[in-house]
């Protein structure tokens, strides 16, 4: 028996933050990095008699991913309250949904190595985040309830992932649909997109699943997939040592790498869920189903298939502008006013992104328009600058935001494409290099490099590459 | 105290809401008229857990100047008025009558709170409950118990035993109570008071320390119906702060007071007239129709078949949400911490069986008991589908009758003591307003007689939700017939 005797069985459980202005149930600021306990108030700081309201958003926000997920989306669904002690849950419950989410049975579509799979979520649900407790050194505690009361969507899949390296696309894959949909930052470091994972091994063959064991705290795409991989090895280990795997909620330590025992089954919370008598049913309506189908973006997998078939771009390439929605929209603002889409899509993910990256800037705070790009890139696609001027004139359009014929004119990058100008030019030369064009003729080809560089020198560097090479090897007598 | 203060201190909201018009008197005045009444009376009443002389004197003062600018907040400008101490109060320490509270002295205001200060109402101070509402004799407060005005070995009632006993004993003519099961109404019944609990939903809870957060509502206690009627309008606002608060315009309770019941139906609930029942209270109640049917009022005999389910219904699901509900009180961000606690769990376990009492504990248990893993369907489960019986007996009866009629206790005040140790004894005192609260209808006790050891007794009014003004409007065709409220306690 070994490893590969074994087929792990995996589903995560994604907490998502929703992009809102303000907490769940009270007017709190839900921006990230304040000092400690700065964004609070006597609703999430759980003071005696305060009551919960809820940010209408959040709801609307839910429908979204639940609609692009392919969810049923439940007309009627409750609050509930989970009830436990922490110093970081100030009301000793969590308000959370339980029984009847907002958003159920859907489906992520996830590219894997064994093709695409659409992978079956099982619920999504709204409910407040907790706050966080710092341990310091000398044993003692504090809390910061910033994140107290900051709207999350739970989004649970249905244990079809088999391997890590799924488990980690399925991830990138929600992040990027629930990024593109403008309901989540996809900030793993500040905690706004969070997983847990469920991992169970079974023999290859069986029919049922085996014990599974919950993973915490895997907060990057990298640990994610160590997470699950030692977790998995543990359990084939386990088996086949003779043991039992037990159903336990287990701790990522990713300096150590491994998963650590948090508590048994035996010391799982009883959480005493009842429906939250301050909370009225949350209702969805038909205008306000319409209303988010109707605001839905294309999503991003469906985005790649267009741009591959209607501009003709590689996987790779669309993958990579549909990879952020803004610079998916920036190109395809763009794309009207060029010949070849795929000159663009390369102009765009190589000199722009790079600009854009050794300045730090983002997308949104570029001085030039989609047209100005557009507009840049026809001119070296007609020739009338090269494409060495072409990433000067980006550069001053990054700078300057001026229009790039009007930078070609103050430049004078305009190439020279007069064919007469070009033979005078050619012939003169030819002239004066007799013996050159007598070694090329007899066979020595280099020449024409040499010649070529002469050509251009004369021409100040503004002939037409392309149409100055064509005329020099006429006038050698090419064919 | 002086002749002025005492004369002063005998006025109903309304007739000191006219002095204040008419300038006979001044919001001062009224003020410092029920300040010494307090001095006088509640050493021996104890209705009082801290007055807010400073406050109340200060508000009292702004009142003044606008009358004198001819801009008088509201109709109750300057009358003053107290509230149990599960409303929170900005600046002014609020303690629910727990230890685990002692100290707090909260950041905000109930709304109801703001709704009072917005009417120019000065706030006297805060007064004495069964801790965290939970009881039925002020027994239950962490300090002490309250007395009733009209026997001081008798309880006044609760949980708002403080309110009721300080308006009973003429130390302020109104207080805000709430009622989870009968707390405001049994109180009045005791007191002689009227004591009026709203539709669920009417009155915002925000701000008020919950107990049961779907049964627990706002309410006043006052010495007439109209006065009830008068402050209802008061504290009658949706609240964007309550999600359960109903989005209804209060209504004009006042000028449909005086309608009479000429034409109404009226249901006696056959379920009501219960075994262990003072046969005086019964007596009471059945004069009591008796005269409204005299009126012009049609009585007839109605079934809710489900109250004898109600009191267990009752006490599976307030206990729960109350279980949830003291969860907050851990010693972390307010209120009293253990201090000689080591470690987390014993922060929590110490703080709490130092800081909560024996009942708030015993009800802790039992809702955590009832939600448990594997209890949750036999108990809270069915509770609330008893709940869901309840409501309809009462909706099949109001196809019948405009307003159902009832006592409000089946006994006058017990002495106090007589039912600490028996807790079973004790819950049954809310037999017959608690399926009210279950029902999230709008419930009134107004005073129908004394008994013959010189004890008030109550009537109770039920009516549809948001009905309120058919309720007082029965209450009143009631109280106008024995105008009991100008008998003054023997305090």
């Amino acid at each position: 028996m070994s490893a590969s005797d074994f087929q792990p069985v995996i589903g995560l459980e994604v907490h998502a933050q929703l992009l809102t202005q303000s907490k769940i149930f009270c007017g709190c600021s839900t921006a990230f990095g304040a000092p400690p306990n700065h964004h609070t108030c006597p609703v999430c700081l759980g003071m005696p008699g305060v009551l919960p309201v809820l940010n209408e958003k959040v709801v609307e926000l839910a429908v979204r991913v639940g609609l692009a997920l392919g969810c049923r989306i439940r007309p009627v669904s409750l609050f509930a309250r989970k009830n436990y002690f922490y110093p970081d849950l100030p009301k000793g419950y969590q308000i959370s949904q339980y029984d009847q989410p907002i958003c159920e049975d859907g489906k992520l579509e996830v590219q894997t190595a064994s093709g695409e799979r659409a992978v079956r979520i099982r619920r999504a649900h709204l409910e407040e985040d907790a706050g966080k407790s710092v341990h310091d050194a000398g044993g003692e505690s504090l809390v910061d309830l910033n994140r107290a009361g900051v709207p999350l969507l739970e989004i649970v899949s249905e244990p079809d992932l088999r391997s890590s390296e799924e488990a980690a696309e399925y991830l990138r894959t929600m992040r990027d649909v629930l990024v593109y949909l403008g309901v989540n930052d996809g900030n793993l470091e500040e905690g706004s997109f969070r997983c847990d994972a469920n991992v169970s091994v079974m023999r290859k063959g069986a029919t049922e699943y085996g014990t599974r064991a919950e993973l915490k705290n895997i907060n990057s795409f990298r640990f994610v997939q160590k997470a699950i991989d030692f977790e998995i090895e543990r359990q084939v280990g386990v088996i086949e040592g003779g043991g039992k795997v037990v159903q336990e909620t287990r701790l990522y330590d990713p300096q150590r790498d491994e998963t650590r025992s948090m508590r048994g089954k035996e010391e799982a919370h009883d959480y005493r869920y009842f429906p939250e008598p301050d909370l009225p049913p949350v209702r969805v309506g038909p205008a306000l189903l319409e209303r988010v189908r109707a605001s839905l973006p294309e999503l991003p997998r469906a985005r790649v298939l267009r741009l591959q078939q209607q501009h003709g771009l590689s996987a790779a390439d669309a993958r990579t502008l549909c990879g952020d929605r803004a610079l998916a929209d920036f190109y395809e603002a763009a794309v009207p006013g060029v010949k070849d889409p795929k000159k663009l899509a390369n102009w765009m993910m190589g000199d722009l992104l790079r600009q854009l990256h050794e300045t730090g800037a983002a997308l949104g705070e570029l001085k030039f328009s989609p047209a100005q790009l557009a507009a840049l890139v026809s001119a070296v696609e007609q020739g009338t600058i090269s494409g060495a001027a072409g990433k000067d004139v980006l550069g001053e359009m990054f700078r300057t935001g001026k229009d790039p014929q009007a930078i070609i004119a103050e430049k004078g990058l305009a190439q020279v494409s007069d064919t007469g100008a070009m033979e005078q030019v050619l012939d003169e030369l030819l002239a004066k290099n007799a013996g050159e064009v007598e070694k090329y003729k007899a066979g020595k080809k280099q020449v024409l490099g040499f010649l070529m560089g002469q050509a251009m020198k004369a021409m100040k560097g503004k002939g037409n590459p392309q149409l100055l090479n064509e005329l020099l090897r006429k006038k050698l007598g090419e064919p | 105290m002086t002749a002025a203060a005492a004369e002063l201190s005998r006025l109903t909201v309304l007739e000191l809401a006219a002095q204040l018009a008419s300038k006979d008197v001044s919001a001062v005045e009224a003020t410092r008229a029920c300040l010494e009444r307090v001095a006088a009376v509640d050493g021996k009443v104890k209705a009082f857990l801290r007055v807010d002389e400073k406050g109340a004197l200060a508000a009292a003062e702004a009142s003044d100047q606008r009358r004198k600018e001819g801009a008088p907040a509201s109709a109750l400008d300057g009358v003053p008025i107290a509230l149990k101490d599960i409303f929170c109060t900005e600046g002014l320490e609020t303690t629910c009558g727990s230890k685990i509270l002692q100290g707090f002295v909260p950041p905000f205001d109930a709304t109801v709170v703001r709704l009072l200060r917005r009417a120019g109402m000065p706030i006297l101070g805060k007064l004495n409950q069964d801790e965290f509402a939970m009881g039925s004799s002020t027994e239950n407060s962490a300090f002490f118990p309250t007395r009733n005005p009209w026997d001081l070995s008798r309880t006044p009632g609760g949980s708002s035993g403080g309110s009721a006993a300080a308006v009973a004993a003429r130390e302020v003519p109104a207080a805000l109570g709430t009622d989870t099961g009968g707390s405001i109404r049994q109180p009045a019944a005791f007191t002689g008071t009227v004591g009026l609990k709203p539709t669920y939903g009417r009155v915002s809870r925000s701000g008020v320390i919950a107990f049961a957060s779907s049964l627990d509502q706002v309410g006043p206690i006052t010495r007439t119906v109209a006065d009830a009627a008068a402050l209802l309008q008061v504290i009658a606002v949706p609240d964007p702060e309550d999600a359960t608060s109903a989005r209804l315009p209060a209504a004009d309770y006042l000028s449909k007071l005086e309608g009479g019941v000429h034409g109404m139906r009226l249901g006696l609930p056959r379920e009501y007239f219960v075994r262990g029942m003072d046969p005086e209270v019964e007596s009471a109640v059945r004069a009591a129709a008796a005269e409204l049917e005299k009126q012009g009022a049609r009585i007839e005999e109605i079934s809710l078949p489900h109250t004898k389910y109600a009191l267990a219904a009752y006490y599976l699901i307030a206990p729960a949400e109350a279980s949830s509900n003291l969860a907050r009180y851990d010693g972390i961000r307010f209120g009293l911490r253990a201090k000689e606690a080591k470690g987390l769990r014993e922060l929590y376990s110490e703080t709490r069986e130092q800081g909560f009492g024996q009942e708030v504990k015993r009800r802790i248990m039992l809702g955590t008991y009832a939600l448990s893993a594997g209890y949750y369907d036999a108990y809270y489960l069915k509770a609330q589908q008893v709940r869901t019986l309840i409501r309809r007996d009462f909706t099949d009866a109001f196809q019948k009758v405009d307003a159902v009629l009832c006592a409000t206790a089946p006994t006058p005040a017990f002495p106090l003591g007589a039912k600490v140790d028996d807790p079973l004894a004790m819950y049954l005192n809310d037999v017959l307003t608690l399926p009210v609260n279950l029902a999230g209808l709008p419930g009134i006790s107004v005073p129908c007689g004394f008994s013959g050891g010189g004890l008030p007794m109550g009537l109770q009014v039920i009516g549809k939700p948001f009905d309120e003004a058919t309720l007082l409007r029965v209450a009143r065709a009631h109280e106008r017939t024995q105008e009991l409220y100008k008998r003054a306690p023997p305090v």
